[in-house]
C-alpha cells in the first residue's frame, strides 16, 4: 500500500454519517474511493455542487457539470447545484462538516500553509482559506515529509492559510492532533514505529501513553 | 423590454481596451467562450478581469492571458495556469489573489449596494495585511470592500428575448453574482427562446439586470 492510499483510507474513518464533506483536489480526492459502507456523506465540490459522483462513461460527459479541477463528473439522484456566494456561505457559514485539505506544512501550533512557496510557485488559495476559516472540522491529508524534509515543522516558514488551527493531521506515519500544548501523536501508521515518527518529524510531538496503530477502511 | 440579440464581435467592441471586467466561469466551465474569443479577434488590451480563477492554456480566460488582452488578474487561483504564472513573473500581468469566497463576497456586495464584507477568511494571513479588523461579537473579522466593474461578461443556459436567464450545473457559479456588480451586463446564453418560455421560477437573472445579449450559436 503506497503513502498515498494509507492516507486516504484512514482519512476516511474520519467520515460521519450524514454529513457534508468537501475534498481538495489532488490527494484528498482519494478519500471518496474508501467511504464506509454504512456512511452515508454528501460531497460539495465548491464550484457549486452537492451530491456528485464519479466521471460519466465517455460520451456521456457534460460540459456544464464539473468538479473544482474542471474534470466531468456526474451528479447522483438528489444533487443540488448553487452558485458560488452560495456554496461559500454553505462553507464559511458552518454548515460544512468537514474539509480534507492537502498541505506543504503544519506547525506546532497545528496551522496549515498549502497555498503558494515565495518565489517558487504561487497557485493561489483558491478556496482553501474559506475552507479553513469556516468548515466545522479541518482534516490536513499530507505526505509526512518531502523530498526527505519533515513538513510537520515548529514554525511554518510559508505563508499560512489560516491562523485557525487544524483540527486533525493525517500522514502516511502519523495521526496527529493540534491542541493547546501543542501536537499530540495520537496513532501511528502500520508497522511505524513511536521513535519512528518522532526521528522523521521536526515539530516536537507530544507523546501520552501507549500510541494505538492506525486503523484504516477498506 | 424585448432586445435583439447582438454578434459577439459586437459584444467585444462594446468592452473598451483598460476596462474592468467581471467574468463568469470555473476552470473556464460556465465562461462566455464566443465573447472571449472575440475580445482575442478585436486585439483587446489592458483589461482588469475579474474572476474565479484563470484556468487552463487555452481554456476559459486563459486565451485572453495568452493573447496579451490582460494587465491585471483578479482572481483566487492560477496555479492551473503555466503562462499566468509566467506573465506575473515576468511584470507583463499583474496578479491580485483574492479567497474564493471572499471574491464571490465583494462582487455580491458590491452588487448590493453593501459597504464591504466581515469575513474571518484570511485571518493571520497575507490576505489581511493592510486591512482593518473589526471585533463583531466577540470575534475578529477582516474588512473586505465591495467590487464592481465596468462590464460583466455571462455565460447563461437559456435566455428569453428579455434578457431573463437560466444556468445549468456547475457552469452557474460566478454568473448570477456579477450580474447585479456591472455597470453594463452582457450575457452569452446557449439557446434563445421567447418570451414567455422560461417559467418565472426558473429565472435565476432578471432580464431587468441584462443590457445585451449575444446570439445563440450557429
Amino acid at each position: 500500500m503506497d503513502a498515498k492510499e494509507i492516507i486516504a483510507r484512514r482519512v476516511a474513518l474520519e467520515l460521519r454519517d450524514r454529513s457534508l464533506v468537501n475534498l481538495g483536489i489532488g490527494l484528498p480526492t482519494l478519500v471518496a474511493r474508501h467511504v464506509p459502507p454504512e456512511i452515508n456523506v454528501a460531497f460539495q465540490s465548491e464550484n457549486g455542487i452537492i451530491g456528485f459522483g464519479a466521471p460519466p462513461p465517455e460520451g456521456m460527459e457534460d460540459p456544464n457539470l464539473t468538479d473544482a479541477g474542471g474534470g466531468y463528473i456526474s451528479a447522483l439522484p438528489g444533487a443540488v447545484s448553487f452558485d458560488s456566494a452560495f456554496s461559500f456561505a454553505l462553507i464559511r457559514g458552518g454548515h460544512l462538516d468537514m474539509t480534507v485539505l492537502g498541505g506543504l506544512q503544519v506547525d506546532a501550533r497545528g496551522r496549515l500553509a498549502n497555498w503558494m512557496v515565495p518565489g517558487k510557485l504561487v497557485p493561489g488559495m483558491g478556496g482553501a482559506m474559506d475552507l479553513v476559516a469556516g468548515a466545522r472540522r479541518v482534516v490536513v491529508a499530507m505526505q509526512h515529509a518531502a523530498r526527505g524534509e519533515s513538513k510537520i515543522v515548529p514554525e511554518l516558514t510559508l505563508p499560512p492559510t489560516s491562523a485557525r488551527p487544524v483540527t486533525l493531521v493525517v500522514t502516511d506515519l502519523a495521526v496527529l492532533a493540534p491542541t493547546a500544548d501543542g501536537l499530540v501523536l495520537r496513532e501511528r501508521a502500520p508497522g511505524i514505529s513511536v521513535a519512528q515518527v518522532l526521528a522523521a518529524t521536526a515539530a516536537p510531538l507530544i507523546v501520552e501513553g501507549e500510541v494505538p496503530e492506525m486503523q484504516l477502511a477498506a | 423590454m424585448h432586445r435583439r440579440a447582438i454578434t459577439a464581435a459586437r459584444a467585444a467592441e462594446l468592452i473598451p481596451d483598460g476596462a474592468s471586467v467581471l467574468f463568469g466561469g470555473f476552470m473556464g466551465v460556465g465562461t462566455p467562450m464566443r465573447i472571449v474569443d472575440a475580445l482575442v479577434a478585436r486585439g483587446a488590451r489592458g483589461l482588469t478581469i475579474i474572476g474565479n480563477d484563470t484556468a487552463r492554456p487555452g481554456i476559459g480566460v486563459g486565451r485572453l492571458i495568452e493573447a496579451g488582452c490582460v494587465a491585471k488578474a483578479i482572481v483566487s487561483h492560477i496555479g492551473t495556469n503555466p503562462v499566468t504564472q509566467q506573465k506575473m513573473m515576468a511584470g507583463q500581468l499583474a496578479v491580485e489573489l483574492v479567497p474564493q469566497g471572499t471574491l464571490a463576497e465583494r462582487i455580491r456586495a458590491g452588487g448590493a449596494g453593501l459597504g464591504g464584507v466581515l469575513t474571518p477568511t484570511g485571518l493571520g494571513t497575507v490576505v489581511a495585511e493592510g486591512k482593518r479588523v473589526i471585533e463583531v461579537q466577540g470575534r475578529d473579522f477582516v474588512l473586505e470592500e465591495p467590487i464592481t466593474a465596468d462590464v460583466a461578461i455571462l455565460h447563461a443556459h437559456e435566455a428569453d428575448y428579455n434578457g431573463n436567464l437560466t444556468y445549468r450545473l456547475t457552469a452557474t457559479n460566478f454568473n448570477p453574482v456579477i450580474a447585479l456588480a456591472a455597470r453594463s451586463v452582457i450575457a452569452e446564453p446557449e439557446e434563445i427562446v421567447p418570451v414567455g418560455v422560461i417559467p418565472p421560477d426558473h429565472v435565476r437573472t432578471p432580464g431587468i439586470l441584462v443590457d445585451h445579449l449575444v446570439e445563440r450559436p450557429r
